[in-house]
């Protein structure tokens, strides 16, 4: 594909789609084919053309809307008009209605108000084309600027120019750990060596989080184009995105979306016909929350267990097979054509001072709109709970909010009004994380939360490393015997100690935070924690003082 | 389900063994084939054994004792046969907020398996696994292959009774 042809290509798309004067949206995310998307599609196209309709509303596939919780979701627009409604629990017995009401009013018991602040309070980068595009169709992706910033980074500007504007972006890693892009793409480029690689790390490994796959299920070509500049940028000719087997829908539109990238030429030899080569392979993982962690998961490329190694040397220095390699969150690598489209400084104009740009979250727990949100970095927790997530179900009272999964920590009522950027969150005893972010209501046990997180550390230890190995497995059975009212002072003094060994002695990421949760519910409540002692003070409330009260 | 009595892998007739093949081909035979080899074993036999691991060993050139050491490592493959039918439940973080504990417990108590085990009868495998991403609408589990979300107890097993006929 010529620059020319990726011109035309969104020109003779969008004529495509606009000559239809109503278009018909539904979430083919996999949260909302879960609740039957796929049938209500398959009813639409059928009840269309029964009405002899098809000729004048485009049905389309798109991917994730947001609001998970109301899936099916389904959204109408009118191109002459040029407005659209939306829709809410959608089945297909709702279908005819639906297609009656194309050229009179909206069906009212499913319509969803876009001006609630779940769709009015986020701002959009990453998630830009979700809703709007079908995933499996490269066209829709180049309609909406798709492929602009790489033709723009190779046939424009240059591999320093593009490290230049990345860097003024001032954007961070979305893993988790916040390390300035730009800085590690430069390391990276200036390492020296014939072969480079770029892997687009997609194990979102924290149990509770769905942005990566989202990324890869709704918009997939964004990610194959931030990798293709990356690649370009650092002087790197391949790539590999390593996703969890897990994501079956993931995969299978990856697998089509570069098929087709290969296709158009926008991946493989002399691309935009510049030298530049660029090809990209999937890796499954397979399970192993470790594997997130950027050298165990090179390990699991080079096909052998997951287990990290010390580090330096990074990656960028010696990675796959021994070359220097840039591995980036999928997230992070989304970002990379809007900022090269529309320049770093207008990136930098958004979030906060430290922390620029946006932030997805995948919101579920206790919370009334469950789904996937972007906002600006510095906007408040409270704003995302009760304004974007609609407060907590019932009339149940707030209790904590957990950010980072098992990486992590709880956040209570006091922090709320904190600006959520990376610095705040780490203040308060909890990490940005990857984007995880589950609400917990007054019903929830923190010390039950602390334990089942350490359990998922004891499980997910790769062994490799005795702290972590043996540090979690005493850390879980120091909780389990606090849960079960059967410890003393002591036991807590010895579990905190244990967290602090841990987390200072631990080879790779996953000891050294697996104490995190446990800190922080001691830090903001320490009191369910003693109120189980025997010797706590307790108030009773555990199984054995109770006992022994009664006896007495 | 069972790899049958195989004469020799490489040269099978076996469409399940020749998937297999083809996947280490593509790859070169080489040894970082290893972890998609294996998946490729999973998928077309259900699960991975020591037939296939042999096999693998072999055509990687990768010592049988690396083989066995991936399969383990890996949460993901499992070397014993699955039930005729799986339910996996998801125990990531908003599904264990939602109660998915509670549906385990009402799993093992109809049915009499916990997650990892199979029922006698080989009909039902119950499974756990951290998150399938559709935390939105937790509690979730794989039935067969298809995801459910905002799952009772009450529902789950009327959706597992369906599926087992019974
Ligand atoms: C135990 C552990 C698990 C991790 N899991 C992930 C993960 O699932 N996804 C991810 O992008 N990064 C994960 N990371 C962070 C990666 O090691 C790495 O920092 C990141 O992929 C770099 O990309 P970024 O700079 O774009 O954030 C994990 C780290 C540790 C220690
Ligand atoms: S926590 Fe269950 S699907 Fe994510």
């Amino acid at each position: 594909m010529t620059p020319d042809e990726l011109k035309t290509t969104a020109e003779k798309q969008r004529e495509a789609v606009g000559k239809y004067p109503h278009r018909v949206h539904v979430c083919m995310a996999a949260g909302c084919i879960s609740s039957g998307s796929d049938k209500v599609k398959d009813a639409l196209t059928d009840e269309l053309k029964k009405a002899g309709k098809d000729k004048c509303c485009l049905v389309k596939g798109v991917g994730c809307m947001g609001l998970c919780s109301a899936g099916p979701l389904v959204e109408v627009a009118d191109s002459v008009a040029g407005n659209s409604v939306m829709y809410k629990n959608v089945t297909a017995e709702d279908v005819p209605a639906l297609v009656a009401s194309l050229e009179g009013k909206p069906v009212p018991h499913l319509l969803l108000p876009k001006d609630i602040p779940f769709f009015t309070a986020q701002h959009k980068i990453v998630l830009e084309n979700f809703g709007l595009i079908d995933p499996d169709t490269i066209a829709d992706y180049i309609m909406m600027g798709g492929y602009e910033a790489l033709n723009k980074a190779l046939t424009d500007m240059g591999p320093a120019e593009v490290l230049h504007e990345v860097t003024a972006s001032g954007l961070r890693g979305r893993g988790g750990a916040g390390y300035p892009t730009g800085l590690k793409w430069s390391t990276v480029a200036k390492a020296g060596g014939g072969q480079k690689y770029v892997i687009c790390n997609a194990d979102e490994g924290d149990p509770g989080a769905f942005m990566d796959r989202s990324v890869l299920e709704s918009d997939p070509h964004r990610v194959l184009e931030g990798m293709a500049i990356a690649g370009f940028a650092v002087g790197a000719n391949a790539g590999y995105i390593y996703v969890r087997a897990e994501y079956p829908l993931a995969v299978k539109r990856l697998k089509n979306a570069i098929r087709q990238a290969e296709r158009s030429g926008l991946l493989g030899q002399n691309i935009f016909g510049t030298p530049f080569n660029f090809k990209i392979d999937i890796r499954l993982g397979a399970g192993a929350f470790v594997c997130g962690e950027e050298t165990a998961l090179i390990a699991s490329i080079e096909g052998l267990r997951g287990q990290p190694r010390p580090r330096p040397p990074y990656p960028a220095v010696s990675g796959l097979w021994g070359c220097p390699t840039l591995i980036n969150n999928v997230e992070t690598l989304a970002n990379i054509p809007p900022i090269i489209r529309k320049g770093g400084k207008w990136f930098a104009s958004i979030g906060t001072e430290k922390s620029k740009g946006t932030k997805v979250f995948a919101l579920a727990g206790q919370v009334n709109n469950t789904g996937l949100i972007e906002v600006p970095m510095g906007i408040k927790l409270r704003d995302i709970i009760f304004d974007i997530g609609g407060g907590i179900p019932e009339g149940r009272k707030f209790k904590a909010v957990q950010t980072g999964g098992p990486s992590g920590g709880c956040i209570p009522e006091q922090h709320l009004d904190m600006p959520v950027d990376y610095e705040s969150l780490a203040s308060v005893g909890s990490i940005m994380g990857s984007g995880g972010m589950i609400v917990m209501d007054e019903s929830s046990d923190m010390v039950d939360v602390a334990k089942y997180f350490m359990e998922f550390c004891m499980t997910e230890s790769c062994g490799k490393c005795v702290p972590c190995r043996a540090g979690t497995a005493q850390m879980h059975d120091l909780l389990a015997r606090i849960m079960e009212g059967d410890a003393t002072m002591r036991d807590l003094a010895l579990l905190e100690k244990l967290c602090d060994l841990v987390k200072n002695t631990s080879l790779c990421g996953l000891g050294m935070t697996a104490p995190n949760p446990v800190l922080s519910t001691l830090q903001y409540f320490r009191e369910e924690y003693t109120s189980r002692l025997l010797d706590g003070g307790g108030n009773g409330r555990h199984p054995k003082t109770a006992a022994a009260a009664e006896v007495r | 389900m069972e790899t049958a009595v195989v004469e020799n892998p490489a040269t099978s007739k076996d469409t399940r063994w020749k998937l297999l093949t083809a996947t280490m081909r593509r790859h070169g035979n080489r040894p970082h084939a290893l972890i998609e080899s294996l998946h490729t074993a999973q998928e077309a036999f259900g699960y991975i054994d020591d037939v296939a691991m042999k096999y693998v060993a072999e055509s990687l050139r990768v010592p049988l004792s690396k083989v066995y050491g991936v399969a383990t490592f890996y949460h993901y493959f499992t070397l014993k046969p699955q039930g005729k039918h799986t339910c996996v439940v998801c125990t990531g973080t908003a599904c264990y907020i939602k109660g998915a504990g509670q549906l385990l417990q009402a799993m093992e108590e109809k049915y009499g398996v916990s997650a990892g085990e199979t029922t006698e009868d080989g009909e039902l495998s119950v499974l756990t696994a951290r998150c399938f991403g559709c935390c939105g609408l937790a509690p979730a589990a794989v039935i067969d292959g298809a995801v459910a979300g905002k799952l009772t107890v009450a529902e789950t097993l009327e959706r597992l009774d369906k599926v087992i006929g019974k």
